[in-house]
């Protein structure tokens, strides 16, 4: 595990907050996907070696967890709300632009390995529906071309 | 946002004020941590006997007496006691948590500290989901300045008590907000809901210790209710229903957002401050408490007896908005995550919707949610992708009715809920759309933008 120094300085910081070493098994997890991508089955044993239990306990959570991920996804994670008051207020059209502009499917990366776009299900912004997640940053009251504008900052970013 | 008139506004009464910040001296400059002072010269039972007889219930889901609560932890084990804070906020529909963590963490912090202390807790954590990586770095941040202040830590204030507060992050699954599944999961382990009994959180809780599990909102009162007193607090909102509320308000009407209101009732709510339905349109339904509570229909008249032997008899917009009143309903105030459904909104399209929110959130212990939601989903999803049928009503209700009071938690209610209400309230919408939409050739569009499965 090649882990940069903040991550481990942030995994150090993060065990002895706990009264059992386990509970400390999320905060690592996150702390090392946002470091790699992805969490494969080395970055599971070198936790539990790290935590002292099994692999299969780390693993057990990667895999229940829908955040946590063993696969690689585009360099920005695109997340449209699809639960109901999105959905009411137009989330599948905001969903389908990000999907086109991009020339990919949910869930996968698109050809160019900028983005993956994905439904998440209700963020707690009901009230300024429909919503998406693009990486931490969320943003509301979505329609089609909000959506594009939103495409276009990423595409410009990518290029910068 | 803009405060309506109406409001009663207690615990977001800063939040939206201009130039107010989450830092610490906003939160000083407004008579910030009084409260915790007040109460570290306090009797813990002190505390705890003005929570009780402030009546205060918990803002999370269940309306659960929050002294009530508190008096069942086990003292007498010799185990330290935890506080955890539930702000995991995810149930559809819901976003009043989100405005305090942002806007107003110290008032959390402060909320927490004095529930701590009234309980002798050890340390206690804040369960707060993954999609609010602002606000567990708001709240980390706003720990670090309450510890430098010393209202957070060791020797809280000079008292000699101390408590460390821990923000602990999710990872995008609803059932973490369900208490003992967030426990499991600050365990470090799949949110697999425990079985009760024996594992109330208050006697068997994190790390099998005494436990108390409280949502943010509930535990943001604990500041009012010292400041006011426990009988001014009584004072709002109807007996039993006491304090503000923060409802959230979303879907078909002209001002969506949160309010936190006194006593008044639905119809003030939607009508008058949210502004009532969009122009051309009409309300048709609202689901009152969170997208898991039973569907409320408009037109409908809502009659019964009140503990006084007296009778009732609402329209949808007369319905009390609180706890009991939404009780004598039919439904529950839940989370007061309110989903306006107006004319446009079709039944079968917004079920299938939520259907697949359920089976993609069950755990998977219990065989009949896992199962029955997966056939739910695919049921209404067929319906809406391939074919409805007239049978569908039926074979939904059957799988729906065994899932509810045969699972581990209570999500299995939330499950079946939405189906049999929704179906109860609009069996012939089901059946017609079952008519209309037996052709697989039908024009889906609009339907398939509503369920937004696939
Ligand atoms: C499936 C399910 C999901 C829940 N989600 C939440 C949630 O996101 N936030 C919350 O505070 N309570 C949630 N609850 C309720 C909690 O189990 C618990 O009752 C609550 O946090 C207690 O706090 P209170 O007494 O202050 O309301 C959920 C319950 C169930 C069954
Ligand atoms: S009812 Fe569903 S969510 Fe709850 S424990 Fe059982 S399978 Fe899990
Ligand atoms: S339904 Fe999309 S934020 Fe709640």
């Amino acid at each position: 595990m090649d882990l940069k120094p903040e991550t481990l300085a942030e995994i150090e910081a993060a065990i002895p907050k706990y009264p059992e070493k386990q509970s400390a098994v999320m905060p690592l997890l996150h702390a090392i996907q946002k470091d790699q991508g992805t969490l494969t089955n080395e970055a599971a044993e070198w936790v539990a070696e790290k935590l002292g239990i099994a692999p299969i306990n780390v693993l057990s959570v990667i895999s229940f967890y829908p955040f946590f991920r063993q696969h690689q996804i585009g360099k920005r994670h695109i997340r449209v709300c699809r639960t109901l008051s999105c959905a009411m207020a137009g989330g599948a059209k905001v969903c389908d632009r990000m999907l086109k502009e991009f020339e990919t499917e949910l869930n996968g990366v698109s050809p160019d390995g900028e983005v993956t776009v994905e439904f998440a299900e209700c963020l707690a912004s009901c009230g300024s529906a429909p919503v998406m997640l693009v990486d931490e940053e969320l943003h509301e009251n979505l329609d089609e071309a909000k959506a594009k504008e939103i495409c276009d900052k990423i595409k410009a970013e990518a290029k910068a | 946002m803009a405060i309506h008139p109406k409001e009663q506004r207690l615990i977001l009464k800063y939040a939206d004020e201009p130039g107010y910040t989450p830092s610490i001296d906003s939160y000083l400059e407004h008579g910030g941590y009084d409260m915790l002072k007040k109460a570290v010269t306090m009797e813990p039972q002190a505390i705890m006997d003005e929570v009780k007889k402030s009546t205060l219930r918990g803002r999370g889901g269940a309306g659960f007496p929050c002294g009530l609560k508190w008096s069942f932890v086990d003292r007498k084990s010799g185990k330290p006691i935890y506080l955890v804070c539930n702000c995991d906020e995810s149930e559809p529909g819901t976003f009043k948590d989100r405005q305090i963590v942002h806007k107003d963490p110290h008032q959390l912090i402060e909320g927490m500290m004095i529930s701590a202390f009234a309980n002798n807790v050890a340390k206690s954590f804040i369960y707060i989901r993954e999609e609010m990586p602002h606000g567990a770095k708001i709240l980390d941040q706003a720990i670090l300045e309450a510890k430098e202040k010393g209202f957070v830590g060791d020797n809280v204030l000079g008292s000699g008590y101390s408590c460390d507060i821990v923000v602990h992050r999710g990872a995008a699954a609803y059932i973490c907000g369900e208490e003992t599944g967030l426990i499991e999961s600050l365990e470090g382990k799949r949110a697999n809901p425990r079985i009760k009994p024996p594992y109330f959180p208050a006697v068997l809780g994190l790390y099998n210790c005494p436990t108390i599990v409280n949502n943010v909102e509930t535990l943001c009162n604990a500041v009012h209710i010292l400041d006011m007193g426990a009988e001014a607090f009584t004072k709002i909102g109807r007996p039993n229903n006491a304090g503000t509320r923060i409802w959230c308000v979303s879907g078909g009407v002209q001002r969506p957002g949160y309010y936190e209101v006194g006593e008044m009732t639905l119809g003030e709510l939607v009508y008058d401050i949210c502004g009532g339905p969009l122009p051309g349109r009409t309300i048709k339904a609202i689901i009152p408490g969170g997208s898991s509570m039973k569907i409320l229909k408009n037109g409908e008249r809502y009659t019964g007896k009140n503990p006084d032997g007296s009778e009732y008899d609402w329209g949808l917009e007369d319905i009390p908005l609180d706890y009991d009143g939404i009780a004598a309903a039919g439904s529950m105030s839940g989370s007061g995550g309110m989903m306006v459904l107006d004319d446009t909104v079709s039944i079968p399209g917004a079920l299938a919707n939520l259907m697949a929110f359920y089976s993609h959130e069950s755990c998977g212990q219990c065989t009949p949610c896992r199962e029955g939601s997966l056939w739910l989903k695919k049921i209404t999803s067929r319906m809406v992708h391939e074919q409805a049928r007239p049978e569908d009503v039926d074979l939904m209700l059957d799988v729906a009715g065994q899932i509810a009071g045969r699972t581990i938690c209570a999500f299995g209610f939330a499950v079946a809920w939405p189906v049999q209400s929704y179906i109860a309230k609009f069996e012939d919408e089901f059946r017609e759309y079952a008519a209309r939409l037996s052709d697989p050739n039908a024009d889906r569009q609009a339907i398939k933008e509503l369920a937004c499965n696939g």
